[in-house]
C-alpha cells in the first residue's frame, strides 16, 4: 500500500545483514508470484506465517456488523494471501525479539513502524514479543527490511517453525538467578533461526530460558523446550548448567514440561535441543495438527522413551562448531550501568511511593533497581516508544526488555535516578503504578484482531483495569497481588491456565441467545515457572464477569487463613462452595429485555445474531440439547471434585461419561430414539455430526470430536492422575464445542 | 516531491467535555451503513493507552479516528491507499475525508453538541518518512506544496504555518487560521469551482 516500497529497497540495499535481506527478497518474490497466481494458497500461507505474517479477523471478508453478516467491498475479491483470506484484508506482522531484549535505536524502529504501516500501537505480547496489527501484506517486505537494518527479524515468528526464545527479564540482575542466561539464549535463538533440522515440524515450538526454579518470569513449564539455570561443584570447582524440560505447553489441552535431564552443561545446550528437533521433525505428527505440538509426543512415547531417542540423535549429531564457539564469550557476559551506583532517596510524592512499591525491585548489584513500566493490555504507543528510547540512553546503555506480562522491564538504574527517571516515564505516560498486581492484566488480542477469538479479552481486560484501578491501593494486599490473564478462547494465549483468576472466552445460548461467556479457571501456579495449571470453575456471561472478580477477591480476603495462597485458599475451600458462590451469576438476566447481556465489552453489536430469530419472549424457551449440555457440564464439574478429592478413576469415567452426555445432547436433535448406550452414542455421533461435518468448527475442523473417539476407545483402561486431569480437559473442549455446535445448527425448541 | 499517506488532522474545542463513549457504537455504524464511498472495516479501541491513537474507524483507503495523540484531541483522518493526482489534490482529498467525519460527527446527537472543530488548528502530516523525512528542505518542500492548497482552504484569508522540528517526527505542519473557520465552512471552501 506504501508508495514508498520499492524506494525503501534501494535505501537499505547492501545495509542489512545478508542472511535477513536474502530472506526478505526472496518473501518479496514470493509476494509478486502469488499476487500473479503463481503460487499456491496453502504454500503462500505457511511461506508468511514463516515471516510472522498472520492473518487478522474478518480476512475472510466477511464481518458480523451487529445487523447483518456483511460482505467486505475489498478492490480485488478473487485475490487470496491464504485458504478463505484476502489479499487486501489487513493483517498482523509479529515480530520477534529474542529474550525481550530491545536497544533504544530498535524503540524507534518499532515506534516508526507503528505509525507508518500500523495505527500507531505497538502490542508487547505474552512471549515477549512485538505485533502490530493492520497492516497490508504488500507492505511486510519493506518493514523487514527496516526492522533488519535495525537487526530484528520477524522469520519464524509464526508457523510451524521455532519460535521466539523468551527468557527472564531480569536475567543478569535477578538477585534469585543461578547466573544470566542471556547468553544461551541467544545463542540459541540465532543457532536453530532458519536451521534445517527445524523446517519440518508438524506445529510451533517454542523454547524458553529460566535464571531460577522458584519464579515465574520464563514460564519453562509451559513451553516445548525449557532451560532453568542451576549450578553444580565439580572437583571444587562451580560449573554451569541447566536443568532441561521437553513437552510443556498450554494450547487447548495444557500439558507440564517434563524433566528431560538435571543437568546439562551448556556446551550441551545447543546439541540438545538440535537432536529434540530433529526427534520431533521426524516422529512428530504432521497429518493431524491437533495432535502435533511436541507435548503429544513426548506424552504418547513417555518421557524415557522420548530421551532415549533424542541422546540417540545426539550422537549421530555431526559436530558443529556454533555449539561451543559462543561459551567464552557467555561466562564473560554481564551489562553493565550508564551511571554510578546510588542511594534510593527516602522522601517522595505519594504517587512516586506508590511506584516504587510495585514498578521497583532491587537487583543483586548493590545500588541499581530493575525498573518495571507497566503497558494497558501490552499497548505502547509511537511517542512513548521514543520516549521509552530517550528514557534507556539517558539512564542505562539502553538495555530494555519485554516481559510475558505484556510490559517492559529497564535495568540498571542507579538508585539516585529513581525520581527522575519517575518523572520522565511520567511525563510520557509510562509512570503507572501496579505492575504485578492484580490491576496489570493479561489478555490475548481476543476478538479486538483475532480469527479464533470468542469473547473480548482485551474489553474485559480494560474494563476490570478500570475498575479495579480506582480500588486497588485500598485492597488487602494479598488481593493486590493476584494474578489475572484472559484468553478470548481455549487456545490460552492469554496464558489463563497459569493465572490466580484465569478466563477464557466460550459462548452459551440464554433465552435463545447466544450470549458471550467467559469460563472462570481458578488456581493456577504462576511461581515456579507456571508450575501448576488451574481448573475450569463455571462458565459466567462476560458482563458479569467483574462481578466474579469482586466476589471471589472478597470472599479470599475475608475468609482466607493464616496467609495462605489463592490456590491454597481455592483448593481447601473446594470447587463445589466456589461453583455455589457464583452460580446466580451464570444464570440470565432478570429482565429478557436486558440485551446489554448479549454484546460483549467494548463492542457494542449483539453477539453472534446469526443465531437469533426467536421473538422477544423466547427467554423461557429453551431446547432440550441446552438442558442436556448443561448437565453434561454438570457432570464434569463432578469429575473435576473427584480428582481434587483423589478419586483418580471415577473422575476419568465421569468425565468420560460427561463427553457422552454432551454427544447424545446433539445425536438427539437429530434422532430422538437414540439409547444409552455408549457404543449406539459414539456412533451415531460419527454418522450424524462427524461425518457430515455439522459438528466441524470453522477452524479445528473435528478437532474435538476426536477426543470423544479416543474417550470412548479407551474406556476401561485405568487412569493416572494424569490421564484422568487429560481427560477432563478434552472433555471441557468437548463440551465447548457441542454447545457451539449447537448455536450454528438450527435445534428445534421443544426437541 | 511527491505528497502521499497525508494526515490530516482537525483539532477539537473543549476536548475536556467530549464523551468518547458515544463514538464506539457511531462509529460501528459507520461500518454497518458503509457511509461513504470508502470502505470502512473495523473500530480499534486504544483510549487505555496515553496520549495515543484514541478510537479509530479502520478503513481500506484510509483511516477515521478520534485521536489524542500528543494530548491533543482531534479528528484525524490518515490516507494509507495511494493516490494519483497531484499533491494539491491529495491534501484536499485528506482534507476533505477529516472534514466530512468531524461534520457528521458535530452533527450526532449522541455527542450532545460537544464535539467540535475549534476553528482555529489543523495538523497536516505526510505518514512515510522516506517520501517526506523531516528535514529542513523537506519542510520548506511541503511548505510551498501547502501555500496554494491553504490559500485554497482558507478562502485567502491569513493563517500562521509552523513545523514540528523533532527529526525523529513524522513531517508534520501546524496551520493556525487567524480567522475562525467551521468544518463546514472549511468544506465549502474545498468544493469544486
Ligand atoms: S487465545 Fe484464542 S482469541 Fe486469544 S489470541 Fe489465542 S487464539 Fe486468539
Amino acid at each position: 500500500m506504501k508508495t514508498s516500497n520499492a524506494l525503501w529497497k534501494q535505501r537499505l540495499s547492501g545495509k542489512l545483514p545478508e542472511s535477513l535481506a536474502d530472506e526478505i527478497d526472496i518473501f518479496e518474490t514470493e509476494v509478486a508470484l502469488k499476487k500473479q497466481g503463481k503460487l499456491e494458497d496453502r504454500v503462500f500461507a505457511e511461506t508468511r506465517l514463516r515471516r510472522g505474517v498472520y492473518g487478522q479477523r474478518y480476512d475472510n471478508g466477511q464481518r458480523h456488523d451487529g445487523k447483518k453478516v456483511q460482505e467486505l467491498a475489498y478492490p480485488n475479491r478473487e485475490l487470496t494471501k491464504g485458504p478463505n483470506t484476502l489479499w487486501d484484508a489487513p493483517g498482523m506482522q509479529r515480530i520477534k525479539i529474542p529474550g525481550g531484549g530491545l536497544n533504544a535505536s530498535q524503540l524507534e524502529t518499532l515506534a516508526d513502524l507503528a505509525e507508518e504501516y500500523s495505527d500507531g500501537i505497538a502490542h508487547v505480547t505474552t512471549r515477549q514479543d512485538v505485533q502490530l496489527h493492520y497492516v497490508h501484506i504488500e507492505d511486510t517486505p519493506t518493514l523487514m527490511r527496516r526492522l533488519a537494518a535495525a537487526n530484528i527479524t520477524t522469520r519464524e515468528a509464526c508457523g510451524n517453525s521455532v519460535r521466539n526464545v523468551t527468557a527472564c527479564p531480569y536475567a543478569g540482575v535477578c538477585p534469585d538467578e543461578a547466573f544470566d542466561v542471556t547468553p544461551y539464549m541467544r545463542a540459541l535463538s540465532r543457532f536453530l533461526l532458519g536451521h534445517p533440522d527445524c523446517q519440518n515440524f508438524g506445529r510451533k515450538f517454542k523454547p524458553a530460558f529460566s535464571g531460577c526454579s522458584q519464579h515465574a518470569c520464563a514460564l519453562t513449564n509451559m513451553h516445548d523446550l525449557g532451560f532453568i539455570a542451576v549450578k553444580r561443584s565439580e572437583n571444587g570447582q562451580e560449573k554451569r548448567g541447566f536443568e532441561m524440560y521437553v513437552g510443556g505447553g498450554l494450547g487447548a489441552v495444557a500439558y507440564q514440561a517434563k524433566l528431560f535431564a538435571p543437568f546439562v552443561p551448556p556446551e550441551e545446550v545447543l546439541p540438545l535441543a538440535q537432536a529434540v528437533a530433529r526427534v520431533y521433525a521426524r516422529l512428530g505428527e504432521k497429518k493431524n495438527r491437533n495432535r502435533a505440538r511436541l507435548k503429544f509426543l513426548v506424552q504418547d512415547f513417555g518421557i524415557e522413551r522420548f530421551r532415549e531417542l533424542v541422546l540417540e540423535e545426539r550422537k549421530n549429531l555431526p559436530p558443529d562448531p556454533r555449539w561451543t564457539e559462543y561459551l567464552e564469550d557467555a561466562e564473560k557476559f554481564q551489562e553493565e550501568p550508564l551511571n554510578p551506583a546510588g542511594q534510593q532517596p527516602a522522601v517522595g510524592s505519594e504517587a512516586f511511593q506508590r511506584w516504587l512499591k510495585t514498578n521497583v525491585r532491587p537487583q543483586k548489584q548493590a545500588g541499581y533497581m530493575i525498573v518495571t513500566v507497566s503497558l494497558p493490555i501490552g499497548d505502547i504507543t509511537s511517542n512513548q516508544l521514543r520516549a521509552l528510547a530517550d528514557i534507556t540512553r539517558r539512564f542505562t546503555r539502553e538495555t530494555v526488555r519485554t516481559t510475558v506480562e505484556q510490559n517492559f522491564v529497564i535495568r540498571w538504574i542507579s538508585q539516585s535516578d529513581l525520581p527522575e527517571l519517575y518523572q520522565a516515564l511520567e511525563a510520557a505516560g509510562l509512570g503507572t503504578p501496579g505492575a504485578g498486581t492484580i490491576i496489570d492484566i493479561v489478555a490475548c488480542p481476543g476478538t479486538d484482531t483475532c480469527k479464533l477469538g470468542i469473547s473480548s479479552s482485551r474489553g474485559l481486560a480494560a474494563e476490570l483495569r478500570k475498575r479495579l484501578a480506582e480500588q486497588s491501593f485500598q485492597m488487602d494486599e494479598a488481593i493486590q497481588n493476584l494474578h489475572i490473564k484472559i484468553s478470548g478462547c481455549f487456545n490460552s494465549c492469554g496464558q489463563h491456565h497459569v493465572a490466580d483468576l484465569g478466563f477464557y472466552g466460550v459462548s452459551r445460548k440464554m433465552s435463545g441467545y447466544a450470549v458471550p461467556h467467559f469460563q472462570v479457571v481458578l488456581g493456577g501456579e504462576w511461581g515456579h515457572n507456571a508450575a501448576s495449571y488451574g481448573q475450569p470453575v463455571v462458565a459466567i456471561p462476560s458482563k458479569n464477569i467483574p462481578e466474579v472478580v469482586t466476589r471471589l477477591t472478597g470472599c479470599y480476603a475475608a475468609a482466607r487463613k493464616n496467609g495462605e495462597g489463592f490456590r491454597d485458599f481455592v483448593t481447601r475451600i473446594g470447587k463445589v462452595e466456589i461453583k455455589r458462590l457464583l452460580d446466580d451469576l451464570a444464570q440470565p438476566p432478570a429482565d429478557p429485555t436486558d440485551h446489554s447481556f448479549f454484546k460483549d465489552w467494548g463492542d457494542p453489536r449483539e453477539f453472534g445474531l446469526g443465531d437469533h430469530g426467536i421473538g422477544e419472549c423466547a427467554g423461557e424457551v429453551i431446547s432440550s440439547t441446552d438442558f442436556d449440555l448443561a448437565a453434561a457440564e454438570r457432570q464434569l464439574f463432578e469429575a473435576q471434585v473427584l480428582w481434587e478429592n483423589g478419586d483418580v478413576e471415577q473422575a476419568g469415567k465421569t468425565a468420560y461419561q460427561s463427553m457422552l452426555r454432551a454427544a447424545k445432547a446433539l445425536v438427539k436433535a437429530e434422532y430422538s430414539d437414540v439409547g444409552d448406550d455408549p457404543d449406539e452414542i459414539v456412533a451415531e455421533f460419527r454418522a450424524r455430526l462427524y461425518d457430515t461435518q455439522k459438528f466441524f468448527d470453522p477452524y479445528a475442523g473435528g478437532k474435538f470430536a476426536h477426543y470423544l473417539f479416543a474417550a470412548h476407545q479407551k474406556a476401561g483402561v485405568p487412569h493416572t492422575p494424569d490421564s484422568a486431569r487429560l481427560l477432563m480437559d478434552e472433555a471441557r473442549l468437548f463440551i465447548e464445542a457441542s454447545h457451539s455446535c449447537s448455536n450454528r445448527i438450527e435445534i428445534p425448541v421443544g426437541i | 516531491m511527491e505528497l502521499q499517506h497525508i494526515n490530516v488532522k482537525l483539532l477539537l474545542g473543549k476536548p475536556e467535555q467530549v464523551d468518547l463513549d458515544p463514538l464506539i457504537p457511531i462509529f460501528h455504524e459507520w461500518i454497518q451503513d458503509q457511509i461513504w464511498d470508502d470502505l470502512l472495516l473495523d473500530v480499534a479501541d486504544y483510549r487505555h493507552v496515553h496520549a495515543g491513537p484514541g478510537v479509530i474507524l479502520i478503513g481500506h483507503e484510509g483511516n477515521y479516528s478520534m485521536d489524542n495523540t500528543g494530548n491533543r484531541l482531534g479528528v484525524r483522518y490518515n490516507r494509507k491507499a495511494a493516490l494519483k493526482g497531484s499533491n494539491l489534490d491529495r491534501l484536499k482529498q485528506a482534507s476533505r475525508a477529516a472534514l466530512r467525519a468531524c461534520e457528521r460527527l458535530e452533527a450526532d446527537s449522541r455527542l450532545q453538541g460537544k464535539l467540535r472543530f475549534n476553528a482555529q488548528e489543523l495538523e497536516i502530516s505526510i505518514n512515510d518518512r522516506l517520501l517526506a523525512p523531516n528535514t529542513p528542505a523537506t519542510r520548506e518542500a511541503v511548505k510551498a506544496e501547502l501555500i496554494p492548497f491553504l490559500q485554497e482552504l482558507l478562502a485567502g484569508s491569513d493563517y500562521g504555518l509552523s513545523f514540528n522540528e523533532d527529526p525523529r517526527s513524522l513531517l508534520q505542519a501546524w496551520v493556525k487560521p487567524l480567522q475562525a473557520f467551521s468544518a463546514t465552512a472549511l468544506s465549502r471552501n474545498l468544493l469544486p469551482a
